[in-house]
């Protein structure tokens, strides 16, 4: 006791990781504790670094394709999206319809897959003890089956081409995703029923982890995080890229900005990506499936920059490369969603508890494949 | 005890006295223990099945018929683990640790009555007995959390003194109901205390908040989810057993899952009528009967716990103690005033009325009080 | 406001903000924040932030791509360039006018070794913080033996002096 009466109290430093079950992979969260409460966090990552921006610009333009599957190991066909977009901007490649399509697919399919997961896992956090995960792992079975069928691979799919995708959807695939797209607002019907409503999932997530509308945008924090935060922006929208703009779909968006938000506000996302898959496989037209005048081999982009970016499940994926006009990139820089969407991870923990921490990660969905590349 | 002295005293008259003394009180411990062991293996098995059904999975299949053995096997295969002590640890306070947490667990077992006419000490403090042993837990904990030093294994200590410390007083406030309404601290006397139709003191206004606060209580007092905070795996990695490895994170478990099972006998006891049910008095039977019905009861009691762990996200510290100090404890003692009443009322038909009132009266009112945390009901916007 | 800052705006609005520019170091900062505020501008959104080594031009470039989400255009490449001289290799960090390249002009310097002034807390973010050298440098040669890498770096770099300094590692393969 000192003499005004206060207990003099130490601070406690805690490594959280990267050997730490809900960090989700090998991230670190160096964290000052005051009691239970958060006083300093300080994320430290590279655990998983594996330099792929150097292995890219070593290899063809093709040949890093099946290595950004690695990167969000969770959507790889967004992530092979992004790439093929940001190399058609350079070289003016027209994509042809029936592919657009057919990405479209893809993508909104991993939009389900990915924001399914993240739900359930954010709710592991939380100490659900892997039910609701578990019921997500279900679903995201019809998905990864279907994936296995289009591209030969569940998970590193391999599957966009410049100017288009590997292979075409035949008629039974395509009855598989539309017997994935039916099944689907039931599983999330059956899933809200299960945790929205429950009340020690509100306590936890509710005014916790608050992100503030201007730190958001100026933070670069891009994705439902964003969103959840009441950033109106969706590159979908906005850039409307790909066949995006054929289609009627709201994007949600949140005030408060807090955990509980980041959870809802993905849950909207997946019944509106049902409501986009409807449609595009309602009508996918005939057609090629990779523009002729694309070359897998020799293929050489003009010298140059560009710039070309998604909305990937978790945020904006986007692709910088530099091109000398030769058959490798000069420059190819990924800019990962998760990792900038870190950069808030102090500014959302600072005074919240050490449980809270966890969640307010698992609400921010980070893959580390993609943080440290 | 008695009656098993007199049972080797008839069959055995030539058994020296000491002897037969000896054996009397060593069986019953025997038996309780052999019981409550098979129990224990049995309850994790059940429990992984039942997680396995409530998350869409089989659970254990291998080992044996539908996996039954499969608490043998793991078991085994915790004995000839390596065991790992931290090189900073306290060596002696981390050994004790693990052994000091199944103690206590096994000794509240002394004074479960199991079936009618079995129990293994009929103390005449036998409920403030179990009461006062299965805090001395709390001990154990801290020594684990401490001795392995280890930053997460002293947040969970923390927070196990914490949540033990805090729910230990609305749990004995919720038996003192029981206490009143039986008049004796003795495990049978409650029991046969129950007797009747509606004997059960859950079956009363007073019983069943008393029930539902005691219920509550035990569950965070051998930290099963929802209030599994000392061993928080998503926060705090195991909490303070993330130091123990092999036979001594074997005896945590079993530490953990013995007091969750004598923690039910204990509220089947002194709230569900114990052995008590149709049958349990018959001549020749009525001891299996009655053992049946009291493991039927701690089964009820079982599944609640593991059906909240398979639903139940875990709430956080500040919400764990709060939920204890402003609902439960204002409710417990409210629970007293309303079992006096209930007492002293003219006939049974107003005591039931009154104390009904006062316990509904007083929830809403703790439920307003605390209303400071009320959820939002969300409404998003939709951009295009 | 100054004069140029002005003639940035049209230029920009004329082609509906899909350029690049290219500022001197100095005026990096002004730049930004003009960009940031112009009310014809407001890019508000600092997507992306990367180096690029162009080592023929002997300069390394760094890449800034803004998006305004208030108006819902870009992209405008700011572009900033330094001399690839460790010494000389240093800007102004544009982290104080936009936090999101906080750990993006970290992952700079870590793999180019871009020393940003004025950024909080210029630290490695990928590489360990032992690590002495810049990896995504055009002439980064990486060791021979990723396995057993106790001191790398003091070996590699005398086995790139050997072989001219400047020699990547495929190249030395193929020597072979």
């Amino acid at each position: 006791m000192s003499a005004t009466g206060i207990i003099q109290t130490q601070t406690l430093e805690v490594s959280l990781g990267p050997q730490h079950p809900s960090t989700h992979g090998v991230f670190r969260m160096d964290v000052v504790l005051d009691g239970e409460y958060v006083v300093k966090l300080k994320p430290v990552m590279g655990y998983l670094h594996r330099n792929h921006e150097q292995l890219a610009e070593k290899m063809t333009w093709l040949g890093s394709m099946p290595y950004t599957d690695r990167l969000d190991y969770f959507c790889s066909m967004t992530n092979n999206w992004a790439y093929a977009l940001a190399v058609e901007k350079m070289t003016g490649l027209k994509v042809p319809e029936r592919a657009e399509y057919i990405r479209v697919i893809m993508a909104e399919l991993t939009r389900l897959l990915n924001h399914s997961c993240a739900i359930g896992f954010l709710l592991s956090d939380c100490g659900a003890w892997f039910t609701p995960v578990l019921y997500a792992l279900r679903e995201r079975e019809w998905i990864l089956d279907f994936f296995e069928t289009v591209s030969g691979a569940r998970m590193m799919c391999n599957y966009m081409r410049f100017g288009g995708v590997r292979v075409d959807l035949d008629d039974a695939s395509l009855a598989m995703a539309r017997n994935i797209v039916a099944r689907w607002p039931a599983f999330l019907d059956e899933f809200e029923k299960l945790m929205t409503e429950n009340e020690v999932l509100l306590a936890r997530t509710q005014r916790v982890g608050i992100l503030s509308r201007n730190l958001a945008i100026n933070a670069s924090v891009s994705g439902p995080v964003a969103r959840a935060s009441g950033v109106e922006y969706d590159i979908r929208k906005v850039d409307k890229y790909g066949v995006y703009d054929r289609f009627d779909f709201g994007v949600p968006v949140g005030e408060a900005g807090d955990t509980f938000d980041r959870y809802m506000i993905r849950i909207l996302e997946m019944r509106e990506a049902v409501k986009i898959l409807e449609q595009a496989l309602r009508d996918i037209p005939a057609g090629p499936f990779i523009a002729p005048e694309a070359k897998l081999r020799n293929f050489k982009v003009p010298a140059g920059d560009g710039y070309g970016r998604i909305e990937a499940p978790k945020g904006e994926l986007g692709f910088y490369l530099v091109s000398e006009g030769g058959a490798k990139p000069y420059r190819y820089h990924v800019r990962p969603p998760s990792f900038i969407n870190l950069t808030i991870l102090e500014d959302m923990c600072l005074g919240q508890k050490v449980a809270d921490t966890v969640i307010i990660l698992g609400s921010v969905d980070i893959v580390l494949g993609e943080v440290d590349r | 005890m008695d009656a098993i002295y007199q049972l080797i005293h008839d069959y055995c008259p030539t058994m020296p006295d000491w002897l037969a003394l000896a054996l009397a009180i060593l069986l019953p411990i025997a038996i309780v223990m052999g019981v409550f062991l098979t129990v224990f293996a049995l309850l994790t098995w059940v429990e992984r099945k039942a997680l396995g059904r409530i998350q869409n999975r089989r659970g254990p299949n291998r080992v044996g018929p539908v996996g039954l053995f499969q608490p043998i096997a793991d078991g085994l295969k915790l004995l000839t683990k390596e065991d790992i002590v931290p090189n900073a640890a306290d060596k002696v306070v981390h050994f004790l640790a693990p052994v000091l947490v199944v103690v206590p667990a096994f000794m509240v077992l002394a004074v479960v009555p199991v079936a009618k006419g079995f129990i293994a000490v009929d103390l005449n403090i036998g409920v403030l007995f179990a009461l006062a042993v299965s805090t001395a837990s709390v001990l154990a904990l801290f020594m684990a959390g401490w001795a392995s030093h280890n930053k997460f294994s002293l947040l969970g200590a923390m927070r196990g003194v914490a949540q033990v410390v805090s729910y230990e007083v609305p749990m004995v406030l919720a038996a003192v109901v029981v206490l009143m309404a039986s008049g004796s601290l003795s495990s049978v006397s409650i029991v046969e205390a129950q007797r009747g139709l509606t004997g059960w003191f859950v079956c009363k206004p007073w019983g069943l908040v008393g029930f539902v606060i005691f219920q509550l209580c035990a569950m965070a007092e051998v930290a099963r989810t929802p209030f599994d905070l000392p061993e928080a795996e998503s926060e705090i990695v195991a909490g303070y057993h993330t130091e123990y490895s092999g036979f001594k994170f074997a005896l945590f478990q079993m530490g953990e899952y013995v007091a969750a099972i004598t923690m039910g006998g204990i509220t089947v006891t002194m709230f569900l009528g114990g052995y008590l049910g149709p049958g349990c008095d018959l001549p020749k039977f009525g001891w299996l009967i009655s053992a049946c019905w009291f493991f039927a009861k701690l089964g009820i009691i079982v599944v609640i716990n593991i059906w909240a762990r398979g639903t139940w996200p875990r709430v956080r510290v500040d919400q764990l103690l709060g939920f204890a100090w402003k609902l439960l404890l204002p409710l417990s003692l409210v629970n007293i005033v309303a079992m006096a009443v209930w007492h002293f009322a003219p006939n049974k038909l107003v005591g039931w009325v009154e104390s009904a009132v006062l316990l509904a009266v007083a929830i809403v009112a703790l439920v307003k009080i605390n209303a400071g945390q009320t959820f939002e009901k969300r409404s998003y916007r939709f951009t295009s | 406001m100054i004069p140029p800052l002005e003639q940035v705006r049209e230029m920009l609005s004329a082609g509906a903000a899909k350029s690049s520019l290219l500022v001197e170091r100095e005026e990096a900062v002004a730049v930004a924040q003009f960009l940031k505020t112009d009310p014809q501008l407001q890019l508000d959104f600092c997507s992306c932030v990367t180096a690029v080594d162009y080592i023929k031009q002997d300069c390394i470039e760094v890449v800034y791509h803004l998006y305004s989400v208030a108006l819902k255009h870009g992209p405008v490449a700011l572009k900033v360039r330094a001399p690839r001289a460790l010494e000389q290799c240093r800007m102004p960090s544009l982290t104080p006018v936009w936090r999101g390249c906080e750990y993006q002009e970290r992952e700079a310097f870590d793999l180019y070794g871009v020393k940003f002034d004025g950024h909080p807390d210029l630290r490695r973010i990928l590489m360990w913080d032992e690590f002495v050298d810049h990896p995504m440098r055009k002439d980064y040669v990486p060791p021979m033996d990723y396995e057993w890498e106790p001191t790398p770096h003091a070996e590699t770099l005398a086995r790139a002096k050997q072989t001219g300094g400047t020699v990547p590692a495929s190249a030395l393969e193929a020597k072979k």
